[in-house]
């Protein structure tokens, strides 16, 4: 098969991922019932619809950006979370519930995108000039004292009640989201998609290393600014409207080199359909375990991954041996 | 059409590396870099490809100043061959060999010209063969010409090799040797950092000798290949001889006694 084969049937996965999200649940919601003027109907508009949304976007910018930083490092163990945008946004998070801010409309998410903002300014100031070791370098930094901050806040949390409410939401979830929610993160999201999207021929030239880039008039330190930019506002705002969802970023692009090949620029696209068919799948079985409640996406999504990631891990090893 | 460098200095973390270097690169020449480990003939390739940016002194070409060209019109004149051989995912041989084009591509996709330079380069390494294996699966000397395959494919006027022949063993090492000649040949500058001095005798038009960062010598291989440089530079006792077949061999009896 093909490469646009490939990618019309992922593209035709994505949209029944998306059906299966929008009708999955505790109730089960028919498209005929989708515009009805009851309770289906409602359901429908007020809490399948945006889940069902963000599940794309959220997985669709952590597929995405995997594979862009995956590329740019050259290193098939980097994910989002290595630059320490996730983690600061979640402390952004974590502090607004802690003060109240969280009561505020779009106080979270402001306060979210402030800690990823910080963050992507941190590193660019970190890593100016210093290449790839430098960056992964000042993500670490970054994502071990957000780590730190985050935890210190939840300890000196006032009531068991509000620590709580910090731990859930850190735990990732896309459960009783709002289209107002959605609409605040998607510009967010949008431009981040489109900076990363660019940069797949500059991902090509790495093959190279960065000498070989660099003599093919690739821009090197352009390309760690868009890709920054590019992460920390994408992953920043997934984080700020459901938390910190683990493991997409790093699998997705794993899979989909596996069937389109390795070459960087080939796996972008597909790489964030392939983060949207995950997440929107994983977040369409957690409604339908059986029980109250239901299981956090991130813990789901951690779950499924690690053995399944351990399970690729023992194919490609002794396919390498 | 020459490479021009005029008093090039280059400095880092306040050690200088180069200094003061004054030589000529022309086209339809192979110039050979020679120097010891730490001599700053790396250096010097990256001022020439525009990776570094000198800071004294001028690297040109055609009397543009390389540091302040355009990326990519400076990438679609000047190749570089980077030292390590890196490749660093299971692409396809013929993949790799179109990011040569990238300096040269608008937009997305190949052009026709793309491909015709593509499949050119290729065939002048005689790498069609494998052209759709991973670069991964491939052996030290089928890498060596792929990854030469892919500078060719930009067509570039001049082409920097940096250690183009380390890991290879004798008979890909040659191979090497003689695609770069054949460029030569073919009108093209080419400048190669190489450590065998055996190789720089019988394949360099002309020599550039750096030691400890200056230029030691430079001229013809009987200007810069003289016992008493080698000694100076190598430590090294060693000769030039006329073989059974008239051509000009080196000889080395050992390091110099001190």
């Amino acid at each position: 098969m093909n490469a646009r084969a490939l990618t019309s049937l992922l593209l035709l996965l994505t949209l029944a991922a998306f059906l299966l999200s929008l009708m999955a649940g505790k109730v089960w919601i028919w498209p005929t019932s989708w515009a009805a003027d009851n309770a289906d109907g409602w359901i429908f508009l007020e809490l399948r619809l945006p889940r069902a949304l963000l599940g794309l976007c959220i997985g669709a910018v952590l597929g995405l950006s995997g594979a862009v930083l995956q590329g740019y490092l050259r290193n098939p163990l980097a994910d989002p979370t290595v630059l320490g945008v996730s983690a600061s946004a979640a402390l952004g998070g974590v502090v607004a519930i802690y003060v109240g801010l969280n009561l505020l409309p779009f106080g979270l998410f402001a306060c979210a995108m402030l800690g990823a903002g910080f963050s992507i300014l941190l590193l660019l100031a970190i890593s100016r000039g210093g290449g790839s070791v430098g960056f992964i370098l000042g993500g670490m930094v970054l994502s071990t004292l957000a780590g730190a901050l985050t935890a210190f806040v939840i300890s000196i949390a006032p009531n068991p009640f509000a620590a709580n409410e910090i731990i859930n939401w850190l735990m990732g979830a896309l459960t009783d989201r709002l289209m107002a929610d959605v609409g605040t993160a998607l510009p967010f999201m949008a431009l981040g998609v489109a900076l990363l999207l660019s940069t797949g021929r500059a991902l090509d030239a790495l093959t190279l290393g960065e000498n070989g880039a660099k003599s093919l008039g690739i821009n090197l330190s352009r390309l760690q600014w868009i890709i920054v930019l590019g992460v920390g506002l994408a992953v920043g705002a997934s984080v700020a409207v459901s938390g910190v969802v683990g493991f997409v970023g790093l699998i997705v692009p794993h899979l989909i080199r596996a069937i389109y090949g390795e070459q960087p620029s080939t796996i972008l696209l597909p790489s964030a359909l392939g983060g949207a068919i995950l997440t929107l799948t994983a977040d369409s079985l957690v409604r339908l375990v059986p029980g109250p409640g239901e299981v956090r996406l991130g813990i789901a999504m951690a779950v499924l991954g690690a053995p399944f990631f351990l399970l690729l891990l023992l194919r490609y090893r002794k396919g390498a041996a | 059409m020459t490479l021009i460098i005029r008093k090039l200095g280059f400095t880092h973390a306040r050690q200088p590396i180069l200094d003061g270097i004054d030589a000529t690169f022309e086209a339809g020449k192979l110039t050979v870099i020679l120097g010891p480990n730490g001599a700053g003939k790396s250096t010097l390739l990256a001022c020439l490809a525009g990776l570094l940016k000198p800071d004294a002194g001028t690297a040109s070409l055609h009397d543009a100043d390389i540091t302040s060209m355009a990326p990519t019109a400076r990438a679609r004149q000047i190749g570089l061959l980077p030292q390590g051989a890196e490749t660093h995912w299971a692409i396809t041989s013929m993949a790799l060999v179109a990011l040569g084009r990238i300096p040269h591509m608008r937009g997305a996709g190949t052009s026709t010209d793309d491909r015709r330079a593509i499949s050119a380069a290729m065939s002048a390494t005689a790498t069609e063969g494998f052209a759709y294996r991973p670069v991964t699966q491939l052996s030290g000397g089928e890498r060596a010409r792929v990854l030469l395959a892919r500078v060719l494919a930009g067509e570039p006027d001049w082409i920097l090799a940096d250690e183009p022949l380390a890991n290879l063993d004798p008979g890909f090492q040659l191979d090497i040797l003689n695609l770069l000649r054949r460029q030569v040949e073919a009108g093209k500058g080419v400048v190669a950092v190489l450590h065998d001095l055996h190789h720089a005798v019988r394949f360099a038009d002309h020599l550039v000798l750096l030691h400890e960062g200056r230029l030691f010598a430079q001229g013809s291989v009987e200007d810069v290949i003289t016992p008493a440089n080698l000694a100076h530079v190598y430590g090294i006792d060693a000769n030039l001889f006329k073989d059974e077949e008239g051509s000009v061999q080196l000889f080395i009896k050992g390091k110099v006694r001190s």
